[in-house]
């Protein structure tokens, strides 16, 4: 088997850029630099659209586990691709330094305009704190975990180990986007609480904890009073011993990092383990550009439209450059183009906080006049544009900055299926509506909000998850064959209860087939619930 | 090659497609969805898109956010992912799959347990073929080898005592050129022809004939990867026949009555003119509903086959579409008159769920 390094060393080599694409590189380089954009240094490689195809299929990675997936997808885009169906111009990835893909059958104006988009997103990468947590050698560590997969498929074999990260990739979406900003401080008196819990376990006679546990250090005795009341201590004390008594709940609070949560403590064996933390890494590397789509586009395409017009692209290059970004901002009427929503939000922005249109006097004025001719000298655009790409994530951006203007100017609606004429239809121009479904559909990157709430359901260290239900249904025959694949991984039965046309229900695998419980109808069935229903009714 | 690594993921994938492709021979076969996806060499395959479960929001539930002209209640145009079946399945969207011919009559030979085809003794057609294999010392320029002249000339100079190591130039003589050359290659190559038969009286329908169809399709599959050359002729017949090309043997409907009869004898005279059968592997494929004129043409037909197409061909195959105006008759009489006989092969096909096994029948003799 080749050596991965001399395969890195290869595409360095045969796919370094020209002379004449070099010298663009310096130039897109300095003008963006110039302009404000902070970077890591860039990479470029000409790549041919076979190889182009290969790197969307792996994620824009040159080398990744072997699994049928990536094979897939580059038979689609390449297929693609050859029938003329579509064209990848660029891929970026968020490493340090930036690695960039480049078409080798591109036009210059083309070149250029995608060198600036990369510039763009390769700003994005490095400040947007959202990115703050990732991996910047990911080409090295997806490497490692490629050669840690081949390795483990020479011991166990292709079938078994493929079936595996079958199950793991049918679940990776189960993570937690907060978890690296979440550090969970252990309780002062949770040490306490744990031994005390633990001589309960042992069958001895729990008594009151000391009190001084629970005061607070004082230099001068006088006030102690004051900084530890009595009964304050006493309290503490008390609840300390409460706490101590609940049986332990695995998980304490419900868990949303699904993933994390199994590979601490599901029974896996050494392997399953390695290829379960695998997926995960991958998965929380790969998570915050599901975050920030809108905006890592938006912010590249703001970049290379103002570069390439104001000081990039010659007299000679403007109609090709307009004809390949009007392609880049079409929105069709179904889904709203990233590129095309993220730009126009960062111009809003830009003109808003250059014109005053923001803060309270500007949101309460309702006199049409006034508001069309606002103007406070602010010229505080630039800034808040650069601010706002480094705190914001798409839900955020989104609920922060969309306004009912803006909406209103940008022809949005709000859509949904009509159940009787089996068609979307338009369900709506208020701009609340608009934007709830908006952010609906971006909150928790477009993922279902799954936890775990009980490792031992019923007593029988089944998993139990919990879907926190927020208007959308699940598609019941993937959740059923997602617990299967969950199964598999927990070696016991798991139970996910959600709701399913209204009513509360629990969908359960056992490892040979699903089943479905409603939570409402056993509560019917008791004599007691049913009177106190009639009552009410 | 940087590509390399991706080429085993892929081949996976395909395995993995042709898993699929074989669990759901069936209903390819008994659906005709196949049919008109057959290019010259690759034949497309719709698959559900192969997808891993996860938990996620059911199709039509989350609706979105777009942008356009259109009131509250009018249908957002536009190519989504409502498009198609719409109602049950939007969003599923579907998987195209080029697989050579090759491959699905591998997979339908797998899954149907057909036998390879051993051709009839002396039916092989001798080919003649160039091959440039070898090296010649005469030849016109355009052929010249340019390694094989120089080391001639190497061996040359360094046997005259002229080769100098020191200043290795090395410049050839007439008598060093040496050019590419030929030979003909005979190698025998294994013809055969399909003649199909059709009864395209009233009685049969639309449905019988997206049957045939559907026979013809697999047949021409398996038979042409089971042979070097395959050639195809189309028989329509109602009370007098004529050939015809492929298309309108599909779609011609003629009203009247039938005499089978003149189907066998205008393939007979085929047979005769065109594929020697010390040449030619034949087989004439004859769909029926089972009706003919009288019990004489009936009796036409049994001395045709038994007298003049059966020492020619590899097999004779009789598919009987069932249909309501059909007695069926034709088949029984078949039966009667060559139920022992191995080269003739009956098979009833009812409806399109049959089309598989009639298939079998029809193939797995393996003549």
């Amino acid at each position: 088997m080749p050596d991965e390094n001399d395969r890195l060393w290869e595409i360095r080599y045969r796919h370094g850029l020209p002379p004449e694409l070099k010298e663009m590189q310096a130039r897109v380089e300095k003008v963006a630099a110039s302009a404000g954009l902070d970077f890591f240094p860039v990479v470029f490689e000409m790549v041919d659209p076979e190889e182009m195809s290969m790197l969307a299929a792996y994620g824009g990675f040159p080398t990744r586990y072997p699994h049928w997936r990536f094979g897939m997808e580059f038979a689609q885009l390449h297929k693609s691709y050859t029938y003329g169906l579509s064209k990848i111009y660029e891929m970026v990835i968020n490493t340090d330094p930036c690695y960039a893909y480049l078409m080798n059958c591109n036009a210059a104006t083309d070149q250029k305009m995608v060198m600036a988009h990369v510039y763009g997103h390769c700003d994005f990468f490095k400040n947007n704190m959202w990115f703050s947590h990732t991996n910047r050698k990911m080409i090295d560590e997806m490497a490692n975990h490629a050669t840690r997969v081949r390795r483990l498929v020479d011991r166990f074999g292709a079938e078994r180990v493929e079936e595996f990260i079958d199950c793991c990739l049918s679940v990776e979406n189960l993570i937690d986007i907060h978890a690296s900003a979440i550090r969970r401080q252990p309780r002062d008196d949770d040490d306490l609480v744990e031994s005390l819990r633990q001589r309960a376990a042992e069958g001895e006679e729990v008594d009151l904890p000391d009190a001084r546990h629970f005061k607070v250090e004082v230099d001068r005795s006088y006030m102690d009073s004051f900084i530890n009341p009595a009964e304050d201590v006493l309290a503490r004390r008390e609840q300390a011993l409460e706490r101590s008594l609940e049986l332990k709940k695995i998980p304490e609070r419900p868990e949303r990092d699904v993933l994390g949560f199994i590979l601490e403590n599901a029974p896996l064996h050494g392997w399953e383990q390695d290829v379960l933390s695998i997926i995960r890494d991958e998965a929380y590397y790969f998570a915050p550009q599901g975050q920030t789509k809108i905006m890592n586009e938006g912010w590249a395409t703001f970049w290379h439209t103002r570069l390439m017009t104001e000081q990039l692209g010659t007299a000679a290059e403007i109609v090709d450059y307009a004809d390949h970004h009007a392609g880049t901002v079409a929105m069709s009427p179904y889904k709203l183009n990233p590129y095309k929503l993220g730009l126009e939000l960062f111009r809003d922005i830009e003109f808003r906080w250059d014109t005053g249109r923001h803060g309270r006097d500007w949101t309460e004025c309702d006199d049409l006049k006034r508001r069309k001719d606002w103007f406070v000298d602010e010229r505080g655009g630039m800034q808040k544009v650069y601010e706002v790409r480094k705190i914001y994530n798409d839900l955020q951006f989104v609920d922060a900055f969309l306004t009912e203007d803006f909406c209103r100017e940008h022809g949005f609606f709000a859509y949904g299926y009509d159940r009787t004429s089996r068609q979307y239809v338009i369900e709506s121009r208020q701009f609340a509506e608009i934007k709830e479904k908006l952010l609906s559909s971006l909150t928790n990157f477009g993922q279902p909000l799954i936890d775990v709430v009980d490792a031992n359901f019923e007593n029988r260290g089944e998993l139990l998850l919990r879907h926190a239900h927020t208007g959308a249904d699940l598609k019941m025959d993937w959740a059923e064959t997602t617990l299967g694949n969950l199964v598999r991984l927990w070696k016991r039965p798991v139970h996910m209860t959600t709701m399913m046309n209204g009513r509360p229900l629990r969908v359960s695998h056992d490892g040979t087939g699903g089943s479905r419980t409603w939570l409402d109808r056993k509560k019917k069935s008791k004599p007691a619930d049913e009177k106190a229903e009639e009552k009410t009714s | 090659m940087i590509t390399t690594k991706i080429e085993r993921d892929v081949r996976r994938f395909r395995q993995i497609v042709r898993g699929r492709i074989r669990k759901d021979l069936k209903k390819y076969m008994s659906s005709g969805e196949l049919i008109g996806r057959k290019g010259k060499d690759y034949v497309s395959i719709p698959l559900p898109q192969i997808q891993l479960p996860r938990l996620r929001y059911g199709d039509n539930e989350e609706g979105g956010v777009g942008s356009g002209e259109g009131e509250p209640g009018d249908a957002v145009e536009g190519d989504g992912d409502g498009q198609g079946e719409a109602g049950n399945t939007p969003g599923q969207h579907l998987l195209e799959v080029d697989i050579t011919i090759e491959e699905l009559a591998e997979i339908m030979g797998e899954e149907l347990e057909l036998p390879m085809i051993e051709p009839k003794g002396h039916r092989n057609v001798v080919a003649k073929k160039d091959r440039y294999n070898r090296v010649s010392s005469e030849g016109p320029d355009s052929l010249k080898h340019f390694r094989r002249t120089y080391r001639e000339a190497l061996k040359r100079q360094m046997t005259a005592g002229t080769y100098n190591p020191n200043n290795p130039s090395v410049v050839p003589i007439k008598k060093d050129q040496k050019y590419r050359s030929w030979k003909e290659d005979r190698r025998p190559e294994r013809n055969a022809v399909i003649v199909y038969m059709m009864d395209v009286s009233g009685s049969m329908g639309d449905e019988q004939k997206e049957i045939v169809r559907m026979e013809a399709f697999w047949i021409d599959t398996w038979l042409s990867t089971q042979y070097d050359g395959l050639e195809t002729r189309y028989i329509i017949h109602d009370a007098a026949a004529r050939e015809v090309d492929r298309e309108t043997f599909f779609h011609t409907r003629e009203s009247g009555g039938t005499l089978i009869s003149t189907a066998y004898k205008l393939c007979q005279k085929i047979i005769e003119t065109d594929y020697p059968s010390s040449e030619w592997n034949i087989y004439p494929f004859h769909f029926s509903d089972g009706d003919n004129w009288s019990g004489s043409d009936t009796r036409e037909c049994m001395r045709l086959l038994k007298e003049d197409m059966l020492p020619r061909v590899n097999a004779f195959c009789y598919g009987q579409v069932e249909s309501e105006y059909g007695s069926g008759q034709f088949m029984n009489d078949l039966q009667s008159a060559f139920g022992e006989e191995e080269a003739v092969i009956l098979s009833r096909i009812e409806d399109k769920d049959a089309v598989m096994e009639s298939i079998k029948t029809f193939l797995g003799k393996g003549r």
